[in-house]
């Protein structure tokens, strides 16, 4: 276990070394080493996912920090959802790592592109491998440095860097929150280890309520950053100008994810401190369905996926919120499959049409790329919980849970949400694949891509159609036993009770799926009504969606302008007036010494060493007078 | 052997008279430094981190008069300090080979002085010969900013000059009341005494003196406006050994003599220092955010990270003490780096505006890889050696209180602020007609960041062995200044009890 999960975490970096550091050999072929380090990442992980047995693997490879009895391991805690992470993480890694050859053919930093891809690959690894809160930590900041190097990744445009920029900001905000819950679990249990902290809250749950609640609440800043949700999702969208392939790997399939998995890990503390779970359960609704309706309007491809993606991960906070951890888990799961194969089939409309991102250029894309509209298409449904598949699932899942449970309104939201999603996401559909070509010369040029990214894309439309198999049978099903193990045994008592109920709820979310379906395809196909005369209609409500609620704008004057003014104020009036104004004020009175301070200084070094020799001598005659006195 | 090390760097000078040629003076005082730095490596043989006290005592009479005697020695807090300051002084020289084209001899000269002035401010165990190290190497280094500097050198040079006397003289004031009450210089002598050395009264005023010199040289919040000017007008190497070396005799100062002679004092102060900690974090970087000079934003993110040493060391706890030393020598790695690579940068561009170093990625790669590292380390990323002190640092703070380490966070979201904004402004743009032809750096400037960024990934990945000096010296002052409080408040407590967590 021991060789393998180290196999797994150091093949990537070794892979990020050869290419960063010595990589001058490699150039255009920049993708073997990188390929093949993670392709050796995913087979271990596969590895593991088998042996992988009923007791966590904790193993200690050596002692990182050790400050009094602040002991801080780099090791390992290997269980069922560590394995699970592992899996999803490589497997679509190494799907986008291949599929990247053809989609980063020919850049100028196509050896530095796959060298931050595998730096990622094993800072994502870290952080899911880490047997302790401090290493997950620095996991939890790599992939945030990468992703901020991923985003800055063309650092020419200046979008490009801003965005890389801000990613990291906005998320250094969340990480300041998850150092406190760090020092807070510390303080309380005298260890930041999984296996002491988890044990120490078992054995006394009540013990802890009021460090729980701390804690859990400052680890949950620390996710809200990373998994883009209300208020620090800002950073997501804008994320997208980074190269696609990345968009799908870390923004949407695995990174982001990184606090579900977080707080899914924690389940013990979670557990313990319902009241936080709810919060965390409504911050998750809430983002869910703020960030679905600026999907509905927005026309660049990217940047709908990206609101998307924050829609998703609030479902996955609903669930791990509400105590449905297994659930939560699921849906990360089927969603890095298929949000993964709808950036990547962006991506490739994105190859085809020489980075055109506005869809209302687009139009009747089916025709010449079938493989691309087909596997879009197939991600689209899955996404929009169509039965049979995967997302179909794990998103009603979640919905139940939170139906059984009692939370009307969560459910409501996430129902209304689930309208949204299907609405938005057929919308894209429409504009990009069905109806007439918008722009001539953009389709004159179309092409499908190169099998490179299209068996990638079949692939992962496969995973999306059938990842959600595992999961039928609920709490009996094959996935939900094996995480048992690692998340405590998934209860959904009343829901067996209730089964025709759970009938109706079934047909009411496939019902709002194909009715948000329905109104894409009466809206952008049929035009009836015109689309643009219905956003003239809703008017303010149109124009708030279209400038995203104005939130940027808002961040931008009330938390940056206002640092900035801060800062300048207190530069020109403090430092420079009030400190140096005194400084130099004493200065000024000394005018004589400093004139002829100046035709001192400008001697040579003889006269200033002859300085030194009498500015010491005084000293030690000053010294031996006023010593000699006593 | 302590002696000798001191020593060596003065000895070298002799030779520097009789060569020829800049280069052969640049090339053989990187040798000198080099074998100095060999040299103090030797200083870790035998040593032993658990013992407290100090070991490679050297007691020689001198001015018996005045009852004060040259009296050396280290513990892991100063062997520390020592190693970094060998090590900066030959990376710096290093770095000084196209930079100084005038008056090259005296240059090398100043800084090989300098060194032995350095070094012996560590090393001394009396108060009047560190006295006269503390000057002594005042005086090399405003030499370096008066002579080697930029523009407005002498106004610089001054300034840093106004600023430290004053300090100064509160300091030698100080020692000698010290002496006046004690009859001694000695420091080890003071230490046996530690907690009934001088009346209360007194003790909280010689604390503000010492504190007030050490603060200048730190430099804490308000007086630190000499720093920025300072490093704006000296040369690469000045400002590297003057962030390196210099600022970390400020807070040596506080835990060598405060600490130790002034426990209760000390503890008593401790939370106004923290406060000017903090304000020294946020204070800095705002400064630095809103600054177009390189050099210059950079010696303001030195004010932000000595505010988290201060805020460490003042905690009193394992983490902070231990954290905010380590922190000492990782701001001195990455401070030093960015001042190199503003160096570096100044030789090609001949500027520090950032507005005209727009863009040097696209023809400096290699360049940008090296200054990106060492600027990350700068911002605390998890895996370089920024993140373990900070870290430390903020977890006893938090053990103090919560509000502390609330705002100690708030210092590491904007140190990734005004630090990507730079590595922004000067890298990742569009390049200029005026920066695309730059060259990218040569193998003697690569090893010089190397050298660093060994110590960088080295201390992020394995610390035990950088965190191993601080150990004993954070248990004795600890229980240095606990003991002295639980001593002020025996009648009312029975017995002090350490509060093990």
């Amino acid at each position: 276990m021991l060789w393998a999960a180290s196999l797994a975490l150091f093949a990537p970096l070794l892979g990020a070394i050869l290419n960063g550091v010595f990589g001058h050999p490699f150039r255009e072929k920049a993708h073997w080493p990188a390929v093949i380090a993670v392709g050796i990442s995913m087979l271990a992980s596969w590895w593991i996912l088998g042996r992988v047995g009923f007791e966590p693997v904790v193993l200690d490879l050596y002692t990182w920090i050790p400050v009094a009895n602040f002991v801080v391991p780099f090791g390992f805690y290997i269980d069922s959802l560590t394995a699970v992470m592992m899996g999803v993480v490589t497997t679509v890694s190494f799907l986008v790592h291949v599929y990247s050859i053809g989609y980063m053919h020919g850049d100028p930093g196509y050896r530095r592109y796959f060298a931050y891809l595998n730096l990622f690959v094993f800072s994502m690894l870290l952080l899911v491998l880490a047997n302790n809160y401090a290493l997950l930590f620095v996991g939890w900041e790599a992939v945030g440095l990468c992703s901020y190097l991923l985003i800055g990744f063309w650092y020419e445009k200046k979008s490009a860097s801003d965005a890389g920029k801000k990613a990291f900001i906005v998320n250094r905000i969340g990480d300041a929150g998850f150092l406190l819950g760090i020092f807070t679990l510390f303080a309380t249990f005298g260890s930041v280890r999984y296996d002491t902290v988890f044990q120490m809250v078992a054995s006394n749950p009540h013990l802890y309520q009021g460090a729980l609640v701390a804690a859990t609440l400052f680890l949950f800043l620390g996710a809200v950053g990373k998994s883009a949700q209300f208020p620090l999702y800002v950073w997501l969208p804008d994320a997208m100008e980074g190269p696609t392939p990345v968009s799908a790997l870390i923004h949407a399939a695995t990174m982001v994810t990184a606090g579900v998995y977080m707080v899914a890990r924690s389940h013990l503390l979670y557990s313990e401190v319902p009241q936080v779970g709810q919060l965390v359960a409504s911050v998750g609704a809430f983002t869910a369905l703020f960030a679905a309706t600026m999907a509905m309007v927005n026309d660049d491809i990217k940047r709908v996926l990206a609101y998307s993606t924050i829609s998703q991960l609030g479902y996955m906070f609903v669930a791990v919120g509400l105590g449905a951890y297994t659930a939560g888990i699921f849906h990360l799961y089927t969603h890095a499959f298929f949000k993964g194969l709808l950036f990547l089939a962006a991506g490739s409309v994105m190859h085809a049409t020489h980075g055109e991102l506005n869809m209302q250029k687009m139009g009747g894309f089916f025709r010449k790329m079938p493989h691309t509209a087909w596997t879009f298409l197939i991600g689209a449904l899955a996404l929009s919980g169509l039965p049979p598949l995967a997302g179909f699932f794990s998103k009603d899942e979640i919905i139940k849970h939170a139906y059984v449970t009692g939370h009307t309104f969560i459910w409501a939201v996430a129902v209304l949400t689930a309208l949204l999603t299907a609405f938005y996401m057929f919308r894209l559909i429409f504009l990009v694949f069905f109806g007439k070509p918008r722009d001539a010369e953009i389709y004159a040029h179309l092409h499908e891509s190169p099998p490179v990214m299209t068996v990638p894309l079949w692939i992962l439309a496969a995973a999306s159609v059938g990842a959600g198999w595992v999961g039928i049978g609920e709490e009996h099903s094959v996935f939900h036993r094996f995480l048992e193990t690692a998340l405590g045994e998934f209860h959904l008592v009343e829901w067996t009770v209730h089964r025709p109920a759970g009938v109706g709820l079934i047909a009411l979310s496939v019902g709002v799926a194909l009715l948000g379906i329905l109104l894409a395809y009466s809206l952008y196909l049929l035009r009836k009504p015109d689309p643009a005369l219905l956003a003239r209609r809703a008017g303010f409500l149109y124009t708030l969606l279209k400038r995203k609620y104005y939130v940027d704008e808002i961040y931008n004057l009330f938390v940056v302008g206002t640092l900035r003014v801060t800062a300048k104020v207190l530069f020109w009036g403090v430092d420079r007036a009030l400190v140096d104004g005194t400084v130099n004020g004493t200065g000024w009175t000394l005018a004589a010494t400093g004139s002829v301070f100046r035709r001192w200084s400008s001697g040579f070094l003889r006269s200033y060493l002859l300085w030194i020799l009498i500015g010491a001598n005084f000293l030690v005659w000053f010294l031996l007078r006023s010593g000699g006195g006593h | 052997m302590l002696s000798l090390v001191i020593f060596l760097p003065l000895l070298l000078t002799v030779p520097i008279v009789f060569l020829r040629g800049r280069r052969t003076v640049f090339w053989y005082t990187t040798a000198a430094t080099f074998v100095e730095f060999l040299l103090s490596l030797f200083l870790l043989k035998g040593f032993d981190f658990h013992m407290r006290g100090f070991q490679w005592v050297e007691h020689a009479r001198w001015l018996p008069d005045l009852a004060a005697s040259y009296h050396l020695g280290v513990d892991g807090l100063s062997l520390s300090l020592i190693l970094l300051t060998t090590f900066l002084t030959f990376v710096a020289t290093l770095s000084s080979l196209n930079y100084i084209q005038k008056q090259v001899k005296e240059y090398y000269i100043t800084l090989l002085i300098l060194e032995t002035g350095m070094l012996g401010v560590f090393a001394a165990l009396d108060l009047l010969l560190f006295f006269v190290f503390w000057e002594v190497m005042l005086l090399p280094m405003y030499l370096l900013i008066g002579i080697w500097g930029h523009e407005r050198r002498i106004y610089a040079a001054f300034k840093f000059v106004l600023y430290t006397m004053a300090g100064s003289a509160f300091l030698l004031t100080a020692i000698i009341v010290l002496r006046l009450h004690t009859g001694t210089f000695d420091l080890v002598e003071m230490m046996n005494r530690s907690g009934t050395l001088v009346p209360a009264a007194l003790e909280g005023l010689l604390f503000l003196a010492f504190a007030l010199a050490f603060a200048i040289k730190v430099p804490l919040f308000p007086f630190h406006t000499w720093l920025p000017d300072a490093h704006v007008e000296a040369p690469t190497a000045g400002s590297v050994i003057l962030a390196g070396v210099l600022l970390k005799m400020g807070v040596y100062g506080f835990l060598r003599f405060n600490f130790t002679l002034f426990p209760q004092a000390s503890h008593h102060y401790a939370p106004l220092f923290m406060a000017l900690g903090i304000v020294g974090i946020l204070y800095g970087a705002l400064m630095s955010w809103v600054q177009e000079d390189l050099k210059k934003l950079i010696a303001y993110s030195s004010v932000a990270h000595l505010g988290f040493v201060i805020l460490g060391i003042f905690t009193f706890t394992d983490w902070g003490l231990q954290g905010g030393i380590l922190q000492m020598v990782n701001h001195g790695l990455s401070t030093g780096g960015l001042f190199l690579a503003a160096g570096l940068l100044y030789e090609r561009k001949h500027t520090r505006d950032m507005a005209r170093l727009r863009g040097i990625g696209k023809a400096m790669p290699v360049f940008s890889v090296l200054f990106g590292i060492v600027m990350l380390s700068s911002v605390g990323l998890p895996g370089l050696n920024g993140f373990v002190g900070e870290f430390l640092i903020l977890l006893g703070a938090y053990k103090v209180s919560l509000a502390w380490a609330a705002f100690g966070v708030l210092g590491v979201i904007l140190a990734a602020v005004y630090l990507l904004t730079m590595f922004q402004k000067v890298v990742l743009t569009a390049p200029t007609p005026e920066t695309r032809h730059l060259k990218d750096v040569s193998p003697r400037e690569f090893v010089v960041f190397a050298l660093l960024l060994v110590f960088i990934f080295w201390i992020g990945v394995y610390p035990a062995p950088f965190l191993r000096f601080a150990k004993a010296p954070s248990r004795y002052l600890q229980e240095n200044v606990k003991g002295a409080v639980a001593a002020e408040t025996v009648p009312v407590m029975p017995a002090h009890q350490e509060v093990q967590p």
